[in-house]
């Protein structure tokens, strides 16, 4: 797969000509729901004629469809949205144009991003970039899929409880979830605000930490984001490191534990010391998660309502009636599913049974990380229990999809940094990746580190 | 385990500003009564004197300048984003 570096230097209409060719023969994967085309042609002129300089002039790239872009509508691959366009640009997407990047087109995604497969986009699923039968990975298939097709060298992606990480496992890509706070939402369609971030998608660990370079700091118009603590660093000193027990039981599948044992060792190689820690509390973490996020995203959702953007259901006569058939019409099955458990677990007399009791159950997680941080640089593990899973394979029960995110929902309950690297591939060459998980702002360590055994064996 | 009746699938969706199909209703009463049954689990979870975590940054009261932008408040292009629009107003349903 190609780098950044492939790309700067040379003409910029050249590399955004190939990129538009690359997204169109390779239609079949379903990978990205617009191009955006006119624009990124015109930008590449500018950038050719001098107008527009920086660290990624005339680089393309990708984002993911809900991030508010000009040049196409933001869909979030719903119906809702599906003629949305927008009056802004995010500000991560801002923050790379004014570097020289050039914004190629619009990736599929779970609508909404709710959804671990992309499955659940409503124009149809992306299909894993080594075998078209299985899944992407979700939310963030499609973002994953073109970085891993050699498309564009970098995408951009929102992980609330994996929606990076997981594709970047399934596709054989780097994929980076900052810690909570570090990337600006400002232009993000919102889903879960408590764990919401903005990451990206690179072929390797290097052009990761250039891109979240160019992303991090804080942003008047998103109050959570965090003074800018990242700076790209090379070189790491030796690292003690937790393999987390919890995450190699028998439950993983076989070839996934075996693709983490090989980059322990390859870590050990390097220098660094590996040793097995325990975390109880993860086996509450998807039950927490799954109180939490539909708690925030029926309250983010409730801003859908037909009225002042979005899909306006036809024939209404009253206007409960057309917010509810807007709604109804507007979303998938899996946004109705966690709009209204949503609702059930903020209902007066169940919110302390579920949601006050997600909430101090979090507390209880991010101690157990805390007291593991005192001890270890860092922490390592699976980024999911199996390879890509078949299409359709997990659709039927909603809890089943949900346990592919059984991994990547811990750390970011508890705001933490983590990145998934390629670790390999199983038998019947399916990518499968390795996640490194670090205190707060230890994002560019995480990155160094894997830049450091890139290649190693 | 608690079960999920057909009348509280239909509460929700009250609830949540869904209208939905008679047909959506029996799957949505099966998925939510799974997803329930599995959240359900964190009641086995001591959290005696625990107190609760709503974010996780430490930040607060993180103030800014009281000064007026234009970014992405261009009159024209924000109505034109609603569905119906009359005399420079979105237009709705009677609502009394």
């Amino acid at each position: 797969m190609a780098s950044i570096a492939d790309y700067t230097g040379n003409s910029a209409r050249a590399n955004v000509e190939k990129a538009l060719a690359a997204a169109k023969s390779n239609e079949s994967y379903h990978a990205l729901l617009s191009l955006t085309e006119a624009r990124a042609l015109k930008r590449a002129d500018a950038v050719d004629r001098g107008e527009i300089t920086g660290r990624l002039a005339g680089v393309p790239f990708v984002v993911k469809d809900n991030f508010l872009a000009f040049g196409a509508p933001t869909t979030a691959a719903s119906k809702m949205l599906e003629n949305f366009d927008a009056p802004l640009q995010a500000t991560a997407v801002e923050k790379l144009e004014a570097e020289g990047a050039i914004c190629i087109g619009k990736a599929n995604l779970d609508a909404f991003a709710h959804g671990g497969s992309t499955e659940n986009s409503a124009f149809g699923p992306t299909k894993n970039a080594h075998d078209q039968g299985r899944v992407a990975g979700g939310s963030s298939g499609g973002s994953a899929v073109v970085t891993a097709l050699d498309i564009v060298p970098f995408a951009l992606g929102t992980d609330t409880g994996g929606s990076i990480r997981q594709p970047a496992s399934f596709n054989g890509v780097v994929g980076v979830k900052p810690t909570y706070g570090a990337v600006s939402r400002y232009g993000v369609v919102a889903m879960a605000s408590s764990t919401d971030t903005i990451g990206c998608f690179a072929t390797n660990a290097d052009d990761a930490a250039l891109v979240m370079g160019v992303m991090t700091g804080r942003d008047v118009r998103d109050m959570t984001t965090l003074p800018d603590f990242f700076v790209p660093t090379t070189g790491v000193r030796p690292q003690k490191i937790g393999l987390i027990r919890e995450y190699m039981s028998d439950d993983v599948d076989g070839e996934v534990r075996m693709a983490i044992e090989k980059y322990v060792d390859r870590l050990r190689a390097a220098g660094h010391t590996v040793e097995e820690v325990s975390l109880p509390a993860v086996k509450y973490a998807l039950a927490m998660y799954y109180i939490i996020v539909p708690a925030e995203v029926s309250s983010n959702l409730a801003r859908y309502d037909g009225i002042r953007y979005g899909h306006r259901a036809e024939g209404v006569q009253t206007l409960a009636e057309l917010y509810g058939r807007s709604r109804d019409e507007g979303f998938v099955t899996e946004n109705k599913r966690r709009i209204m458990i949503g609702s059930y677990v903020l209902s007066s007399g169940f919110f302390d049974a579920y949601y006050q009791q997600a909430q101090k159950a979090r507390t209880i997680l991010i101690n157990e990380y805390n007291t593991l941080f005192e001890n270890y640089d860092l922490l390592i593990g699976p980024v999911a229990p199996t390879p890509a899973f078949r299409l359709g394979e997990n659709t039927a029960d909603p809890v089943k999809m949900y346990l592919a995110d059984i991994m990547t929902v811990p750390p970011s309950l508890a705001g933490l940094p983590a990145i998934s690297v390629p670790g390999g591939t199983s038998a019947s060459g399916l990518p499968i990746g390795v996640q490194l998980i670090g205190p707060q702002k230890s994002d560019a360590t995480l990155l160094a580190l894997a830049a450091s055994v890139e290649g190693s064996q | 385990m608690t079960q999920i009746l057909r009348d509280d699938v239909l509460h929700l969706a009250q609830l949540s500003s869904l209208q939905l199909a008679d047909d959506e209703v029996d799957a949505l009463q099966q998925d939510l009564s799974n997803i329930v049954g599995y959240i359900e689990q964190l009641a086995g979870l001591d959290t005696t004197g625990v107190e609760p975590t709503y974010q996780v940054t430490g930040l607060a009261n993180v103030w800014r300048q009281d000064e007026v932008d234009q970014s992405g408040t261009v009159r024209d292009q924000l109505l034109a984003l609603a569905p119906e629009q009359q005399n420079n107003s979105v237009k709705v349903p009677k609502v009394l």
